[in-house]
C-alpha cells in the first residue's frame, strides 16, 4: 500500500490492448449508448476511422489507480478531462501521483494527480483527485 | 447550433429515482475493470463513476442539461467531476435532479467560439442527504448563445 506522502508515485495500471467488446461492455453497463461507441458505420459517417472508446470508460480504469490504495469509501473527488481519443487496440497506463497531504474535514487528505496514456504516450484522459487517508 | 433558454439556468429539473442495485453494480465494475473483491455479494460501495448509470433511468445525458439543447455533431465532452459527500451502497435509493448551472463563451484557439455548458446532478439518499454531486462540462464548437 502507499505510505501517502507528497511526491508519492502510485503503483500504474495497464488496460489492454482495448477491444469493440470492452466498449460494448461498458455501454451496456453505464446506458451510454451512444452508437458512435459501438457502430463503426455511423463512426465512420461521424468522420472517424472506426468507433473509439468511452472517456468515462477510460476514467472508469483510470480510477483504479486511486481506489486500489485508499478503498472506495475514502475518495472524496474524483474530476477528469478527456484528451484523445481511445481506439480500438489501444493499450491504455493509467499513472497516479500524490501531490499534497493536509488535514481537513477531520481527517488527513491527499490530492493527487492522474493521467492515462495511450501505447504513444499521448494523453487520453488527465485528471485529479482528493482522498482521505486511511487510518 | 445551440438551443438556449438562458431562463432556466440554476433551476432544477424534475427528480428521479434510482435504485443500487448488487448486479448493476457488479456489472459496471467488471466493465471498467474494478478488481475489488468486495464486489462479489452483500451491499458494497458504487464504484466512483457509477453515478453515470443514471443514463439508464433518464434516457440522455444530456437530460442532465435542463433546458439546453446541444448539436452533438460538434459536441465534447470536455470534463467531468464527482464530488463524494457520504458513502453510496448497494441496497441505497438515490434521488437525483439536475441542472444546467452555467453557459458560457469562449474564444478558440484555431478561431472561432466555444460554447461551454456546467451541468450538475445532485444525489440524495433514502434518508434525503446530499451523498453526492456529479458535475460535467460540455463544449460544443463553433455554437452560438441564440437567445
Amino acid at each position: 500500500m502507499a505510505a501517502f506522502e507528497e511526491g508519492e508515485t502510485l503503483e500504474p495500471i495497464v488496460v489492454g490492448p482495448l477491444t469493440r467488446s470492452d466498449f460494448v461492455r461498458y455501454a451496456g453497463a453505464s446506458g451510454d449508448f451512444n452508437p458512435i461507441h459501438h457502430d463503426d458505420e455511423f463512426a465512420r459517417a461521424a468522420g472517424n476511422p472506426s468507433v473509439f472508446g468511452h472517456g468515462m470508460l477510460t476514467a472508469g480504469l483510470l480510477a483504479r489507480v486511486v481506489t486500489r490504495q485508499v478503498g472506495r469509501e475514502n475518495l472524496r473527488r474524483y474530476t477528469v478531462r478527456f484528451a484523445t481519443r481511445v481506439w480500438p487496440g489501444d493499450t491504455v497506463t493509467c499513472q497516479g501521483r500524490i501531490t499534497r497531504r493536509y488535514d481537513e474535514g477531520g481527517e488527513t487528505r491527499v490530492d493527487g494527480e492522474l493521467v492515462a496514456v495511450n501505447q504513444k504516450g499521448e494523453t487520453a484522459v488527465s485528471g485529479s483527485f482528493t482522498a482521505a487517508v486511511p487510518r | 447550433m445551440a438551443e438556449i433558454d438562458r431562463a432556466v439556468i440554476g433551476q432544477w429539473g424534475p427528480p428521479a429515482t434510482m435504485v443500487v442495485e448488487l448486479g448493476k453494480v457488479r456489472e459496471f465494475a467488471r466493465a471498467v475493470q474494478d478488481d475489488a473483491a468486495d464486489y462479489a455479494g452483500g451491499q458494497p460501495l458504487a464504484p466512483p463513476t457509477f453515478l453515470m448509470t443514471i443514463a439508464h433511468w433518464i434516457g440522455d445525458l444530456g437530460a442532465t442539461r435542463t433546458g439546453i439543447k446541444l448539436d452533438y455533431r460538434r459536441l465534447l465532452h470536455g470534463e467531468q467531476e464527482f464530488e463524494y459527500v457520504a458513502p453510496i451502497r448497494v441496497g441505497d435509493v438515490l434521488t437525483f435532479r439536475s441542472r444546467t448551472k452555467d453557459v458560457f463563451e469562449k474564444q478558440g484557439k484555431r478561431g472561432g467560439s466555444m460554447l461551454f455548458v456546467v451541468g450538475e446532478t445532485e444525489f440524495r439518499d433514502q434518508q434525503g442527504a446530499v451523498v453526492a454531486y456529479m458535475r460535467n462540462v460540455a463544449i460544443e464548437t463553433q455554437g452560438a448563445v441564440a437567445g
